[in-house]
């Protein structure tokens, strides 16, 4: 059995026992849902709807009911994808990263960590889909036969190692996020006195037994998958800022930009998997597995990222004014100064800024602290992709050519959609399957557990 | 020959693998062990190999380097070839580091997907399979071993449920083995 040490902060606090995890993890499931989420699931629909009408309006009338004009081809729905696909990253990361690191604290948050990737990353695939104009069109992103056309599909474009990317990252985290909730499903069937649940768990469930070659597979499918799933988190980000970095707008055409945008992607995911779970164990009361240590664990990882997201604006700074091209410089003055400081100092503020209080030892255990920071590194974030999306591109080489973008209200309808479609699926997901993973915990208590580590 | 299958069931992993090494001790053969969570070490005292998923694996990952480098190869150099922005790109060699990418993730996709689905029959898991764990609470907080009387052709049953019960467990219980 895995040992530790008894001065090590305990993972699972007070005196639980395998049926109490059992009895507390599955209390939202067999449970009626309270009044609070009814009331977020409602704004959260009325969002969900909004925005679909928006998306509907749009394939029908084509993308030039957006703000984009001829200057500024790119804007927010960019933004949003790279701003989806960023938060979609913390889940694997905590799930496979942590998990070849031995880092028994992401038994606590992996399950909705890997639930959030995966209402993340289909709210971003959303966007390159709806920006085709002709979605009925988007299978021509495969490489299909000629039947289709006489060419095939260009494989030295960063876009469609995008489509690649995208979607093996996402039908991967799928599949990883499936297998572990598994044995739970089976815990929840075991319990359930419904006919109608016990059927529906029955089939969610694949009948899995756990016996002792079931659980040798699965502990070998977890670690090869965590092993597998690292560099796919690394490469998709990458080859998302390829989109940008291999073209040759000014602004655009760095080299820092995979790293940059890895370190990013990971801040910015941590900070809405601290958004979510600062209420998800409120709500449903799992305060004693998710601590102030896994809190304080995950703002380390904010202010870490943050530094390193931080260390990369200022290299972007100086790399343009040491390049000696007027191109470039004039690209990052612009940034700064131009008619979007306000963006730049917003995203300057949020990411590198306000996180720093993290490393007051106060600030990062206070809960208060660390859901309204979390939420400034959401904005911040987002600023960040705008930033570098919008104003690289409204200052054209001719300056007939400079304009501004205007978002219309089909823009924001669909940016405010996406959150309400998330998190329509985020609260069912709450409401519906078993928040912790059950194995993973249960496994750990007698090392990690508070009551064990006293005896 | 009788068709039972015995079961003794616990409430805690260490009470159980130390049964188990108690009864393997004693020439007991243990055909299986349900558990809620994966107990390390015990696939050693009941004797049952190591998987080798990890070979699939891998094997599942070459196989998806290997099509996307030959679908690339056709698509872009053999089938039509494409001069884009005076790229190079009418040898395949020329333009591997851009195919790379590609790859990559094709490898993923396939040891990723490949796995799973070994997984999933191996396990003879799929939507709608019975559920042959022995006691509902073997998902919750207690621990099954199954022992097959047939396995242990020189006892009777009353000598393994005699030794069964020396190892304190909460319940022994039997059943028809279909």
């Amino acid at each position: 059995m895995h040992k530790e040490s008894a001065i090590r902060t305990p993972l699972i606090l007070t005196d639980k026992t395998y049926h109490q995890i059992t009895e507390d993890v599955c209390a939202p499931v067999e449970g009626k849902a309270n009044k609070y989420w009814y009331m977020a699931f409602t704004v959260a629909l009325i969002a969900a709807v909004w925005g679909l009408g928006c998306i509907t309006y749009t394939v029908g009338r084509g993308i030039g009911t957006w703000g984009l004009n001829n200057t500024v081809g790119w804007a927010w729905d960019i933004t949003n994808f790279v701003w989806w696909v960023g938060i979609g990253h913390a889940g694997t990361l905590i799930s496979a990263v942590l998990l070849i690191f031995r880092q028994k604290w992401r038994m606590a948050i992996n399950r909705s960590a890997e639930a959030m990737t995966i209402f993340a990353v289909m709210m971003a695939a959303l966007f390159p889909g709806i920006h085709m104009g002709r979605i009925w069109m988007a299978y021509w992103v495969f490489p299909l036969p000629n039947e289709f056309g006489s060419l095939w599909v260009n494989f030295n474009s960063p876009l469609l190692w995008d489509v690649f990317a995208i979607s093996t990252y996402f039908s991967v985290s799928l599949v990883f996020w499936y297998i572990g909730l598994i044995p739970d499903f089976a815990t929840v069937r075991d319990r359930a006195i419904h006919p109608v649940a016990k059927k529906a768990y029955s089939i969610l469930s694949f009948g899995w037994s756990g016996d002792v070659k079931a659980w040798i597979r699965f502990e070998e499918v977890s670690l090869v998958l965590a092993g597998i799933a690292t560099p796919l988190v690394f490469s998709v980000h990458s080859i998302v800022s390829m989109d940008f970095a291999t073209s040759v707008i000014p602004g655009w055409h760095t080299t820092i930009f995979p790293p940059y945008f890895v370190a990013g992607a990971i801040f910015s995911g941590f900070a809405m998997v601290q958004t979510l779970l600062l209420i998800v164990r409120k709500v449903v009361s799992l305060e004693a597995y998710i601590t102030i240590k896994h809190v304080e664990y995950m703002n380390i990882i904010i202010v870490i990222t943050g530094s390193m997201v931080g260390v990369a604006y200022l290299s972007e700074l100086f790399i343009s004014w040491y390049s000696g091209v007027p191109y470039e410089q004039y690209a990052f003055l612009n940034r700064a100064t131009g008619p979007y400081w306000w963006a730049y100092a917003s995203m300057m503020t949020c990411n590198v800024v306000t996180p720093q209080l993290f490393w007051v030892k106060g600030i990062r255990r206070s809960l208060i602290a660390s859901f309204i920071l979390s939420i400034f590194v959401n904005i911040g974030m987002w600023f960040e992709r705008f930033v570098i999306i919008v104003t690289s591109l409204h200052r054209d080489y001719i300056p007939s050519n400079w304009s501004m973008f205007h978002p219309t209200f089909v823009d924001i309808g669909i940016f405010i959609g996406t959150i309400g479609i998330f998190f329509v699926l985020f609260l069912t997901y709450a409401r519906f399957f078993p928040v912790l993973a059950l194995n993973e915990l249960k496994s750990i208590l007698k090392s990690s557990g508070e009551f064990h580590k006293k005896q | 020959m009788s068709n039972k299958i015995i079961y003794a069931l616990y409430n805690d992993d260490e009470v159980l693998v130390d049964a188990a090494k108690n009864l393997v001790a004693q020439k007991i053969s243990i055909r299986d062990a349900y558990s809620p969570f994966p107990i390390h070490g015990i696939e050693k005292v009941l004797g049952v190999p190591w998987t080798r998923l990890a070979i699939c694996a891998f094997l599942y990952g070459l196989t998806g380097t290997a099509l996307a480098l030959f679908g690339i190869w056709y698509f872009m150099i053999d089938d039509w070839a494409m001069n884009i922005g005076g790229k190079p790109n009418m040898a395949f060699y020329q333009n591997i580091p851009a195919f790379i990418p590609v790859a990559f993730e094709f490898t993923v996709l396939m040891a990723a997907h490949g796995m799973a689905l070994t997984y999933f029959i191996r396990n003879g898991i799929f939507p709608g399979a019975e559920a042959r764990n022995p006691h509902p609470r073997t998902t919750d907080d207690h621990f099954a071993m199954e022992i097959h009387p047939s396995d242990n052709a020189g006892m009777s049953e009353e000598d393994i449920k005699k030794a069964l019960e020396a190892t304190s467990p909460v319940e022994i219980f039997e059943k028809e083995n279909h």
